[in-house]
């Protein structure tokens, strides 16, 4: 078959040229490689805040107070349960403070506190101990649960439930120690120390709350439920809407939908930007190439070659430099994809656009390559022989 | 013996600035099959334009050109580079040979063209590659070769579709004088062999190895000798 052989032809021709090959592909490599590594790290942000997001599930109301003339107490968080649909309520204050056992400190620990239920609402698990109970809760006793990392940090190979650590120079007890849990919504659990929540006053004289978690009986009646809260804050705090939110984690699922889908668009955006220059150094190559080499065209033509080969064998090296050059695109890309992993990013290679910028490399070389070929193929035989 | 080459009235005019060159200026040639025919005449004479329109790669401006027996002129360029393929081989002053290729991958790529494929072309390249002395350098690179050499390369590339003509532009004039007269014996051989040759040449002696000579000047042919041995 003779287009087979004038296959064989140009796979000769690229590989007698490997530094002009090489210099071909380089765009297209670069290219491509930023397109997967780019929309990878898109992706991975927002499959990461969006994993953060759900995991709290989508049953919980998040209730913030931001007015600082009214109060909320303590007393008063038992009143959300009537409201039809309400389950459970987690009311809690983020509290800074050093932590410390002996001489090892962690400074500047987050210290959250809060009722038994919050364990449950946020899905964290213990991995060993007792939750705080609603004695705790009275007695405002000076007991905590830890994070596993800082657990592991104070402690290291100690048995943490039952020894003390301090707080700001205060004796807890350890009741408890969380399993790992990653990084959720900013907050990294496993850094944090709980304390119940009528202890926080050790700390902050200030007793008044401002932000809850709620969660409901039926989440398909989750904006209703909203809407009742917000009524029963205005009836008894009275303030308006613009001092307390009460938001679902799907409202802020598309929040953050919103945002990170901006930013993908934004990184492909500027991957498809060196994609199309890597094209445009594809087609500078080819012209350069023809150029160079009208000698070969003259006498390839002299020996018999018709339009039709001269185009064939010139596309078909752009189109093997391309898929070559997207092929090492596509390894390199994830391979620095595993490299920005290690530096802790989250990177998702998708199939559709590792497909995608591997087929536009294809056809950018189709494309870039085809003007160049036809030129050369144009050129009449004489004209093109006379060349040195 | 039939016509190989019929050239009548073949007028080929080029425009240098204001000036107008006549290269070839009403030109008839007849060469007939197994003929060797040598067309002498100085730089600038316009026998480089007549060899490029005999080797179908240039086109006159007028006159008519019959190429065994099929007028050119009705044919597309598709069919034009059949034909160089299949009836002309070319053998240039500077060999022309591809430089990344290997000899014998030379000698492949008109057979290539014409069709044929991968293994029996190989085969066919070495048998002439043998034929013009060069056995057991196939695998040479052009630049691997001495002047000769490559020289003969090219002349088997250009009977490796045995074609009906071989068209020898200045074929020794790269070389010196030694290998020029192995060339010279080569080609001499090919047409004790039946073989048309048209060579062109500046060289009187070179010329003199053809049985017809062929004078061209200022875009006009002159019949000079045509020996009867």
């Amino acid at each position: 078959m003779k287009i087979l052989n004038i296959i064989k032809m140009a796979f000769k021709n690229i590989k007698s040229n490997k530094l002009r090959s090489g210099l071909t592909m380089l765009g297209l490599i670069i290219g491509i490689a930023s397109v997967i590594v780019l929309v990878g790290i898109g992706t991975g942000a927002t499959s990461s805040v969006t994993d953060s997001v759900k995991s709290l599930g989508t049953d919980i109301l998040t209730l913030t107070i931001s007015s600082s003339d009214v109060t909320y107490e303590y007393e008063q968080v038992d009143e959300l349960l009537e409201i039809t649909n309400v389950e459970k309520v987690a009311p809690y204050k983020s509290i800074s403070a050093t932590a410390s056992r002996g001489t090892t400190t962690s400074s500047r620990a987050s210290i959250l506190a809060t009722n038994d239920n919050y364990l449950e609402i946020t899905n964290t698990d213990l991995a060993k101990g007792r939750r705080i109970s609603l004695i705790d809760i009275e007695n405002s006793t000076k007991v905590c649960i830890l994070g596993s990392e800082i657990a592991e940090t104070l402690f290291s190979l100690t048995e943490p439930v039952g020894q003390t650590i301090k707080l700001d120079g205060d004796k807890y007890t350890v009741i408890g120690v969380l399993t790992e849990q990653g990084t959720s919504m900013g907050n990294n659990v496993d850094d944090m120390i709980l304390i119940p929540l009528t202890t926080a006053v050790y700390f902050d004289e200030d007793t008044s709350i401002s932000d809850i978690y709620i969660k409901v009986e039926d989440e398909d009646k989750i904006d209703m439920t909203s809407t009742l809260i917000g009524n029963y804050l205005r009836d008894t705090l009275l303030i308006s809407s613009d001092y307390y939110s009460v938001s679902s984690q799907d409202s802020m699922l598309d929040t953050m939908d919103s945002i990170t889908d901006t930013l993908t668009l934004l990184l492909g955006g500027i991957a498809s930007i060196s994609l199309i220059v890597g094209g445009i150094g594809v087609m500078n190559v080819m012209l350069v190439s023809v150029t160079e080499r009208t000698k070969e065209i003259g006498i390839r033509k002299s020996l018999g070659a018709r339009k039709r080969d001269i185009l064939i064998q010139f596309l078909i090296e752009a189109l093997v430099l391309s898929l070559l050059g997207g092929l090492i695109g596509v390894v390199f890309g994830l391979g620095i994809g595993i490299v920005v992993e290690n530096f802790g990013l989250t990177f998702t290679a998708s199939g559709s656009i590792i497909l995608i910028a591997f087929l536009s490399s294809a056809g950018i070389g189709m494309i870039f390559g085809i003007f160049p070929a036809y030129r050369a193929a144009c050129l009449r035989p004489i004209d093109a022989l006379r060349t040195d | 013996m039939g016509v190989m080459l019929d050239l009548k009235n073949i007028k080929k005019y080029f425009t240098m600035g204001d000036e107008q060159i006549k290269a070839l200026d009403d030109i008839s040639l007849s060469v007939e099959k197994g003929e060797y025919v040598s067309i002498i005449g100085p730089s600038g004479s316009g026998k480089s334009t007549l060899m490029n329109i005999v080797g179908l790669l240039d086109i006159p401006d007028s006159g008519e050109y019959l190429l065994d027996g099929v007028n050119i002129k009705e044919l597309s360029d598709g069919n034009l580079a059949k034909l160089r393929n299949q009836k002309i081989g070319f053998v240039f002053q500077n060999f022309n040979l591809l430089t990344k290729l290997t000899a014998w991958e030379n000698v492949q790529v008109p057979l290539i063209y014409a069709g044929m494929s991968a293994k029996e072309s190989k085969k066919i390249a070495y048998e002439y590659l043998a034929k013009v002395g060069l056995k057991g350098r196939e695998n040479h690179l052009p630049k691997q070769l001495s002047g000769g050499q490559q020289q003969r390369v090219a002349i088997a590339r250009a009977l490796a579709n045995k074609p009906e003509i071989i068209l020898a532009d200045e074929p020794t004039g790269a070389l010196d004088s030694k290998t020029g007269t192995e060339i010279k014996k080569l080609l001499k051989d090919l047409n004790a062999e039946g073989q048309t040759i048209v060579l062109i040449t500046h060289d009187n002696s070179m010329a003199e190895e053809a049985k017809r000579i062929v004078r061209i000047a200022d875009g006009k042919l002159y019949e000079y000798e045509r020996k009867t041995n």
